[in-house]
């Protein structure tokens, strides 16, 4: 149909100006919905939190633009400790991920055979239920008197963690262990998947290349399989590492008060100091952490492609 | 992509179809580090030069007499929008209605649409406010939020007045230890749903038989170190502390406050105190993680019911009682249905099929022979039916002007981590 279009000679010069314009304007009819969605969900939202972060007033009086930038100063000498706390626990429940989610994704991808749909949806599976109902049953799970703190304190593990300070005595909850292994459950998913679709994709035969040309196991890992799935381990790391900093449920419900991240503070001065500049320049600062973080790491990653 | 489809709807080429998902994927539209960064770098600028533009501002959220003037349509439709508290209401064997508000269908024809969409006051504030603020309806015709809420609503002129002449069972019936808060003297604005005393929890199984009855306990024996909780909620977890040290928390000065505040730091900084919670703390309780904590009387009647070992105290010193009120948003349309449903709850029999069920405070008067026909063992419950003993050792926090909230506040979230 296009080819004929393109090729009669019969048709007027100006429809076949008007049918290149409209070919000419596809892609961006295509992008319309998109770009709008992202200027209405996230670009305005940002200038109106931008605006609201240099105001100063209250809620009886209103709030009015002053250019205010002292409260990003006041906001980050205040509460420095939880934005520190914040990178720590996302990191670490981050690394976690991608030491769990790894052998994992790599089992699923090479090795399942035909219960590779299966384990794929026991991945997926704890998305049906709620993110506070996850949460809420770990509190169970990590119960002082429960089985699991029972082992851990009888193997030791308690004795090294409370050398770390991630625990205190022999209990788990309201500590940053607890904390922290919220995090890594409930964003490991996120970790595997792009893992997974990386390992997926991989033509096995590179590894029967490796094979021979006398490369040990250990060797076609490190040189073959590893490099090829840095994409995905750099977009599993992301794809945890940043939603997990900005995380407040887990520290809320699992944490205690020395355990409260950046996102604990942003939703306290929202809603309960009625704060807005300050909750607005918190998460702006966010922004501007995790921003810095992550170039910091796809530059160390050394990776072109994220996906 | 199928060729068909892709020449039928676009009207573009394979050719054309392949360039473009090249762009997307491996060309200079592709998702790589250089333009993700680069993307950042011009919404960074962008949001910068946006930001230059905007003098918006908020609003003052005070609203002036427009809150009693939106036209009734109450007369014209017989409905009502009611939202509440989870658990607030009671509930028929087969879970599939609720007796009490069916009742008041049957003799008002007034239709009650019922939500259960408040589960924590600040949260809720933070939804209804954008509408009130704009002088809108909330699409609810009757809520119910806790004092210091109920009162910053008035304050703001968020609140309709209510008429007091559709209200003969709640003027009559209302008990004198609710009748004239300080934030709405007379009760102009608001009737209490529910009365919520705060006393301490605690679960003897954890504490080894042995009874916790005092913050002071609370905060320094060392027996509970690491297992002991406090309140979210401000008024509750600061009012029980100043009754411990002495003070009243309906008279009270900044320096007490302070003194409050750091008693409590002290016991977080020893680690005495495990967490302030919400709702949260019944689950910890009931498992022992907590071994005592503060605790609202009707979640303790509940736990009871299931865990022997959970046992309440009510500190020599005095214990804080708080309230739950119904009130009307403003711009709300069925002012008068939604009237005529507090003064419903207000009828003794009414009253003590709620309260059997929900187990708070009432804060009806002449409830108690209702209540003792429904369930003998209720209507002997202090925690439900304050006796004179019990009545004369509650206290209320007082209301806070919008400065002081904002300053309480903010020491308060520093106290509890965030």
């Amino acid at each position: 149909m296009t080819a004929t279009a393109t090729a009669a000679p019969a048709a007027e010069p100006g429809v076949v100006h008007k049918r290149s314009l409209r070919r000419k304007l596809v892609p961006y009819w295509l992008l319309l919905p998109g770009i709008l969605w992202l200027v209405v969900f996230f670009a305005l939202p940002l200038v109106y939190q931008a605006s609201t972060s240099v105001q100063t007033g209250s809620l009886e009086e209103g709030f009015k633009v002053t250019w205010h930038f002292q409260t990003y100063w006041d906001a980050l000498t205040e509460y420095w400790p939880h934005f520190v706390r914040s990178v720590l626990y996302a990191g670490t429940a981050t690394v976690l991920c991608l030491l769990l989610g790894y052998p994992l994704a790599y089992l699923i991808a090479f090795k399942a055979g035909r219960w590779r749909n299966l384990l794929l949806v026991l991945v997926i599976a704890p998305f049906f239920t709620s993110f506070l109902i996850r949460t809420l049953a770990w509190k169970t799970i990590l119960s002082d008197s429960g089985p699991v703190v029972d082992v851990l304190d009888t193997v030791g593990f308690l004795d090294i963690t409370n050398l770390l300070g991630m625990t205190d005595g022999s209990r788990v909850l309201a500590t940053p262990l607890a904390v922290v292994t919220g995090l890594t459950y409930n964003f490991l998913p996120f970790m595997i998947l792009p893992l997974y679709t990386s390992l997926e994709r991989m033509d096995s035969r590179l590894h029967e290349a490796a094979g021979d040309l006398y490369a040990k196991p250990s060797t076609t890992f490190r040189k073959v399989t590893l490099p090829l799935s840095m994409p995905g381990v750099v977009s599993g790391t992301l794809l945890t590492f940043i939603p997990a900093s900005g995380d407040y449920i887990n520290a809320e419900l699992l944490g205690s008060t020395d355990t409260k991240m950046v996102g604990n503070v942003i939703q306290s001065q929202f809603l309960r100091v009625l704060d807005y500049p300050t909750a607005a320049a918190l998460s702006f600062i966010l922004m501007a952490v995790v921003l810095i973080v992550v170039t910091i790491y796809i530059r160390r990653a050394g990776t072109e492609d994220l996906v | 992509m199928d060729r068909n489809e892709s020449e039928g709807l676009y009207d573009l080429s394979r050719a054309q179809v392949a360039a473009i998902q090249r762009t997307l994927t491996n060309g200079r539209g592709a998702l790589t580090r250089r333009s993700v960064l680069r993307a950042s770098g011009v919404g960074a600028l962008s949001v910068g030069g946006l930001a230059a533009l905007t003098g918006c501002g908020i609003p003052p959220a005070k609203r002036e007499g427009g809150a009693q003037s939106s036209d009734d349509r109450s007369d014209q439709e017989k409905t009502l929008s009611f939202s509440n508290w989870t658990e607030y209401m009671d509930i028929s064997e087969d879970e599939k209605s609720r007796p009490t508000l069916t009742e008041f269908t049957k003799r008002t024809g007034i239709k009650v649409k019922y939500t259960e969409d408040i589960n924590d006051n600040v949260e809720f504030f933070g939804k209804i406010q954008p509408q009130l603020a704009a002088g809108q309806d909330t699409g609810r015709d009757l809520i119910s939020v806790t004092d210091w809420l109920a009162g910053r609503m008035i304050r703001l002129g968020w609140a309709q007045k209510l008429d007091a002449s559709l209200l003969p069972n709640a003027f009559a019936n209302l008990s004198p230890q609710f009748r004239s808060p300080d934030w709405d003297p007379g009760r102009a604005y608001s009737y209490p749903w529910t009365g919520i005393s705060t006393v301490i929890a605690y679960n003897s199984k954890a504490t080894g038989g042995k009874k916790v009855d005092s913050v002071t306990q609370l905060l320094d024996d060392p027996s509970l170190k690491g297992r002991v909780g406090f309140l979210t909620e401000m008024r509750d977890t600061v009012g029980m502390t100043l009754l411990d040290i002495g003070k009243d928390p309906g008279d009270f000065t900044d320096a007490d406050y302070d003194a409050a505040i750091g008693r409590l730091q002290k016991g977080v900084d020893k680690k005495q105190i495990r967490r302030f919670t919400g709702n949260d703390y019944t689950s910890d309780l009931d498992k022992g993680d907590l071994a005592a904590c503060l605790a609202w009387a009707g979640d303790v009647i509940q736990l009871q019911a299931g865990n022997p070992d959970i046992k309440y105290a009510i500190p020599a010193a005095g214990y804080i009682t708080s309230s739950d009120n119904l009130l009307v948003p403003a711009q709300a349309r069925h002012q008068k249905n939604a009237t005529r449903l507090i003064d419903y709850y207000y009828e003794p029999p009414v009253a003590a099929r709620l309260a059997a069920y929900i187990n708070y405070v009432c804060p009806v008067e002449g409830v108690l022979p209702e209540l003792a026909k429904i369930d003998p063992a209720l209507a002997n419950n202090t925690l439900i039916i304050p006796d004179k003993a019990m009545a004369a050792k509650s206290n209320s926090f007082r209301s806070l002007t919008a400065k002081e909230e904002k300053a309480y506040e903010e020491k308060f979230a520093k106290l509890i981590g965030a």
